[in-house]
């Protein structure tokens, strides 16, 4: 087979499972929907993988464009279906068919018993194969249909429960969320083909570097066009100021917590950042922005994450937080560091979400971790695995976390130690808040009723083989990207992602010259990152274990926690100075100023019909009154013929 | 094969259903709607996109006066027409489920009213196509009094004055054109635009021709006649409006406007492009908070239709094509969503989103023709809406973009459709078909054979118009190429 269908089957296996079990989803048998679901994406990790290695045995390795056909052609606007594989797209094919797989595996033992399953399992199955057209197409507007694909599935499954009203809100706020931020990706996409006449990545490239001495580095055009496109990954990725619809989002079942608001969907920003590094690495003052945006956001999150109680809202936060992290390397240019994080937090947070789903199961749908704590002895397997992902995100090496996210901070200390510290206190907030959801929920007694103590159970293997196995990749995801100083040449991420940076690199050289870090200041760093862990997470210890502290509820918190409690009132806010607002003009225009400009649209036939009655009111058939008219008429014009000729 | 039979087909059928004073009479109007929406697809099949116009009649009307009744199809002629043959044959399947009064009546107007929107997207002589302009009047104002709501008399009388209004104004710009022509005189298209007018005759005789379009797409503020007539007129009446019919505008910019009055038009595209963005906007904002889903949908027409109008004023390619296939993408949608919405009117009598809730429950199938149709409406990639509003505001910035600042501003502006646009539809959406079901959703069924029937084709032009929009984008391109040429020619 070669390549050119190798990549589109790779594609279409998902939406070949959701057209299938989108139709069937009332008349097949559950066994045929799980075994379709879930074989979809596995078909799409083999073509992944068989398309890993039709890409190394070219003979020059370079970027695949495969063009199907012209999608929309207009003089000026040329877009063809293609797709597109180069290092990137096989890194996120890899880890998105992969970690996917698994939750459609989780999925089959979390979902079995809802009515919706077969719906349930085909919109997972559609959201591969849009998740799959972001990362594989070849030009910006290919990625724009499964940018937008992804946010239609994230809809469908944010509300699948779709009887609750609360949760259709949640689903229409990422919803449209969303949309604010595709706006801004759009127009950056109208400006792309303006300025360059194509958004095919491969050519685009070319008019860049083409373009360099009309559009230089730092010219309004290339910061404008990559801040529009930055508006687009704020909305996808969660970034300040479109961030709050990702916590509501947690409304969906929790397998798609996993997989879309957690592992996948969510870095698309970043890839989108990394995809156009040829153009970001020209507008410093974009990544400035990029940076700048992200450490708030980072904070932020974190903030708010301590006083959470709801177990998935606490990992919302996590991700919102752990997105800016990424963002912030992709601010410092260290775009492969980003992209290594992205790698090792799906792995960690897919982890994370997973075990809590696998609580919440346990317990009958119970989020709240104040009714949790001493689930260790019942739920071994989520016990050790959750333990694993909690290490992981706090960044206790050996696991994943610990590499991807070290190799952020050295990239911060290089740029400037400020950045690095207040990336630092993120990192302190976050083994906080995350060991202090671990030790509610596992160690202590147990808080919940006895009704729910009764039913306590071990999740099937459908749902804990994939926390082991992803329990292992936690583990040695680090493994993939290890820092010069422990083992020299071990940065193979970094080795094989450099192809993509060439454009960037010859364009702007200052960008990416390497920093000069001793490597006593190295080991120093990474000893004081992990001592700042360590004492987060003897603190948590210290409170929630020791002392066996539980937290009050949000609502009775005081102070700046009842502030943090509730979300610093962003979403008050929002709903102050936006929703209301229009709503209140919506209503203005359509009950007042729509009724004034009818008034004179009705005001023109009624003075017709006015003129219409006066003008009749001359005719009243005395002869008398029409003798006279005629006479003054013609005195009148005499007369005005008369001064006219003066 | 040639154009006339494209207007003689619906027209004789419409003669032959008056006669059927029966049940039977939908059946056969059916059946001619058909036959002509096979002539359609072999015409589009035949159509070259090149060859200019073709599948012409020339036919004398009053030689002395040098009149001509003069049809044919071009690039500019295919989309509408493809659009109404396509159309017509649901609209008519759609009132399958209602029982009408005078069936024979019901559907033989609708099929005059075929038969006069195929003569005005063929006609290429101004009176003949004044004559089919107003001819499609008739049959509407009496589908919409005869048969629609409580307010029916007073809102179509005001819809039906406003427009003839505008008509009026449009009968003397072209009698005054057709008096400037040499010689014998002639009201041919092509003639007509060899006219040169002086600066002040083109802008009056364009206020003349536009303000008869701008009252009919309608264009913000000429709008106040349409959430009224959508609202009380019966749905299949509300579907060959919005449709269909504010499609005859749109189009007769290109054919009748641009052509003739470049400079005029060139001139007053920028306020034009304002009054479009505003509507844009306009009808996006009131839309949010409506209750009835038919206003809902009225406003949202509204608010596409003022993006669609700006496309020609761009001046580009690229805005002009996306307003040709966002004319096709929109009938479809809207004429779907109005069915769907009627649906759901005859099961539980009631069309306020605060009196329904949970409709999915019992209507799941109709709830995916309804996503489906939603999606391409808010301009989902892969559905029909997106290639268009894609086209179009790039298509506005490019035209404005001298001054990028500007430039972008407008196209964000433009742009807050794709926000709003998802906002209102999705309240929509969520607002009928979710939720707890109430006592009203218990009456709800779901799609009957012959609902799906006609659901299927829309929400399958939907899907292929958006993975293959190049299908139709090709049919219009060269004609659309050619006009703009000639138009920025002569403007220099």
């Amino acid at each position: 087979m070669d390549t050119k269908t190798l990549a589109l089957l790779t594609l279409l296996f998902p939406l070949i499972g959701f057209i299938v079990n989108g139709l069937g989803s009332k008349k097949l048998p559950k066994s045929l929907i799980s075994l379709i679901a879930v074989l979809m994406p596995l078909a799409s990790f083999v073509g992944t993988i068989l398309l890993f290695n039709a890409f190394n045995a070219q003979k020059e390795v370079k970027p695949l464009v495969l063009a199907y056909y012209d999608w929309i052609a207009v003089p000026g606007i040329l877009v063809s279906f293609s797709l597109y594989i180069d290092q990137l797209t096989l890194l996120m094919l890899s880890f998105v068919t992969g970690v996917g797989t698994l939750i459609h595996l989780y999925s089959v033992g979390y979902m079995k018993e809802d009515e919706g399953y077969g719906k349930f399992m085909a919109y997972l199955n559609l959201f591969m194969f849009a998740m799959l057209m972001l990362v594989m197409g070849g030009n910006y507007l290919m990625m724009f249909i499964g940018w937008e694909g992804v946010g239609l599935c994230s809809f469908l499954l944010i509300g699948f429960w779709n009887k609750n009203r609360a949760y259709n809100a949640a689903a229409q706020k990422a919803f449209v969320m969303n949309r604010i931020g595709d706006l801004g990706l759009i127009l950056g996409v109208i400006m792309i083909f303006i300025l360059w006449n194509t958004s095919e990545y491969k050519d685009l490239q070319l008019a860049v570097d083409l373009s360099k001495n009309t559009y230089k580095v730092d010219s309004w055009q290339l910061v404008v066009v990559t801040l529009l496109l930055f508006i687009g990954a704020m909305g996808k990725s969660a970034q300040i100021p479109l961030y709050t619809w990702l916590p509501d989002a947690m409304a969906g079942p929790t397998p798609v917590s996993a997989l879309i608001h957690a592992a996948t969907m969510v870095t698309a920003g970043i890839y989108m950042v990394v995809r156009s590094n040829f153009l970001f690495s020209l507008a410093p003052t974009t990544l400035t922005i990029v940076l700048v945006i992200a450490i708030a956001t980072a904070l932020l999150a974190a903030s708010i994450g301590i006083f959470q109680n709801d177990i998935k809202k606490v990992l919302a936060y996590s991700t919102v937080s752990q997105l800016g992290y990424m963002f912030m390397a992709l601010g410092v240019a260290a775009y492969t560091s980003g992209m290594f994080h992205v790698v090792t937090h799906a792995f960690f947070k897919a982890l994370l979400f997973l075990g809590a789903g696998s609580v919440i199961h346990a317990l009958h749908h119970e989020q709240d971790i104040r009714n949790m704590g001493g689930l260790r002895k019942y739920m071994p397997i989520t016990f050790i695995t959750f333990a694993v992902g909690t290490l992981a995100i706090s960044g206790i090496p050996p696991f994943a976390g610990f590499f991807s996210k070290d190799e952020i901070l050295m990239n911060l200390y290089a740029r400037n130690p400020i950045l690095w510290g207040l990336a630092l206190f993120g990192s302190a907030m976050t083994a906080f808040y995350m060991f202090r959801l671990f030790f509610l929920v596992f160690l202590g007694d147990f808080r919940g009723t006895d009704e729910q103590k009764h039913h306590l159970h071990e999740s099937l293997l459908t749902m804990t083989l994939p926390l082991i196995i992803l329990a292992v990749l936690s583990v040695g995801g680090g493994l993939l990207n290890i820092p010069e100083i422990f083992a020299k040449g071990g940065d193979k991420m970094a080795q094989f992602l450099a192809p993509i940076y060439e454009t960037a690199k010859k364009l702007n050289p200052d960008l990416f010259k390497p920093h000069k870090i001793s490597h006593s200041t190295e080991y120093a760093l990474m000893g004081v990152s992990v001592a700042v862990a360590l004492i987060s997470i003897i603190l948590a210890y210290v409170v929630f274990v020791a002392k066996k502290a539980v937290p009050k509820a949000e609502t009775e918190q005081k102070g700046l926690a009842k502030v943090l409690a509730r979300k610093y009132y962003v979403d008050e806010l929002y709903d102050a100075i936006f929703v209301k607002p229009i709503e209140k003009f919506s209503k203005f225009l359509g009950d007042i100023f729509e009724i004034a400009i009818d008034f004179f649209v009705e005001g023109t036939g009624q003075l017709v019909k006015f003129l219409g009655g006066a003008f009749r009111k001359l005719q009243t058939g005395n002869v008398g009154v029409y003798v006279f008219a005629i006479v003054l008429g013609a005195v009148i014009w005499i007369a005005f013929n008369w001064l006219k000729s003066l | 094969m040639t154009a006339l039979w494209l207007i003689l087909v619906p027209l004789i059928a419409s003669i032959i259903v008056f006669f059927i004073r029966s049940e039977q009479a939908k059946k056969v109007a059916l059946v001619f709607s058909l036959l002509e929406l096979a002539l359609g697809l072999w015409i589009a099949y035949k159509f070259e996109a090149f060859a200019g116009m073709q599948f012409e009649n020339k036919l004398l009307w009053i030689p002395s006066a040098g009149i001509a009744f003069h049809l044919g199809i071009d690039g500019l002629s295919i989309i509408p027409i493809i659009l109404t043959v396509f159309l017509v044959p649901f609209i008519i399947l759609s009132a399958f489920g209602n029982t009408y009064e005078k069936p024979n009546v019901f559907y033989g107007l609708i099929l005059l009213m075929q038969a006069s929107l195929i003569g005005v997207f063929t006609a290429q002589s101004a009176f003949a196509y004044y004559l089919f302009w107003e001819g499609a009047l008739i049959p509407i104002y009496f589908i919409a009094a005869l048969w629609g709501g409580a307010n029916r008399i007073r809102v179509t009388f005001k819809f039906f004055i406003y427009t003839v209004f505008g008509s009026l104004l449009m009968l003397i710009a072209f009698v005054y054109m057709y008096m400037q022509t040499p010689g014998n005189h002639s009201d041919e298209a092509s003639i007509l635009a060899l006219l040169q007018f002086d600066k002040t005759t083109q802008n009056v005789l364009f206020w003349g021709l536009f303000i008869a379009f701008a009252i009919k797409m309608p264009i913000f503020p000429f709008h106040t006649w349409q959430p009224d007539t959508y609202s009380e007129s019966p749905a299949p009446a509300t579907m060959l409006l919005s449709g269909i019919m504010l499609k005859m505008a749109i189009y007769s910019l290109y054919r009748w406007l641009l052509p003739i009055l470049p400079a005029g038009t060139f001139n007053n595209a920028f306020l034009v492009t304002m009054l479009g963005i505003i509507g844009v906007v306009y009808g996006a904002i009131i839309a949010i908070k409506q209750d009835d889903m038919k206003r809902i949908l009225a406003y949202s027409s509204f608010s596409h239709v003022g993006l669609m109008s700006i496309g020609l004023f761009t001046f580009q390619y690229v805005g002009m094509q996306g307003s040709m296939i966002q004319m096709l993408a929109h009938g479809i949608n809207i004429v779907g969503l109005f069915f769907v919405v009627d649906i759901i009117q005859r099961r539980t009598g009631f069309r306020n989103l605060s009196d329904l809730a949970g409709l999915t429950q019992k209507a799941p199938v109709l709830t995916v023709f309804f996503a489906i149709l939603l999606l391409g409406s808010v301009g989902l990639p892969l559905t029909n809406g997106f290639v268009g509003e894609f086209l179009l505001i790039s298509g506005l910035i490019r035209a404005y973009w001298a001054e990028p600042t500007f430039a972008l501003i407008f196209g964000a502006i433009a742009g807050l459709t794709l926000i709003f646009g998802a906002v209102y539809m999705i309240r929509m959406f969520q607002g009928a078909m979710f939720g707890e079901p109430n006592a009203n959703a218990s009456q709800m069924k779901d799609v009957t054979f012959t609902e799906a029937l006609t659901l299927t084709p829309l929400c399958i032009m939907v899907i292929l118009m958006g993975v293959y929009p190049n299908l139709f984008l090709k049919m219009s391109e060269p004609a659309v190429r050619d006009l703009l040429q000639s138009a920025m020619e002569k403007i220099r």
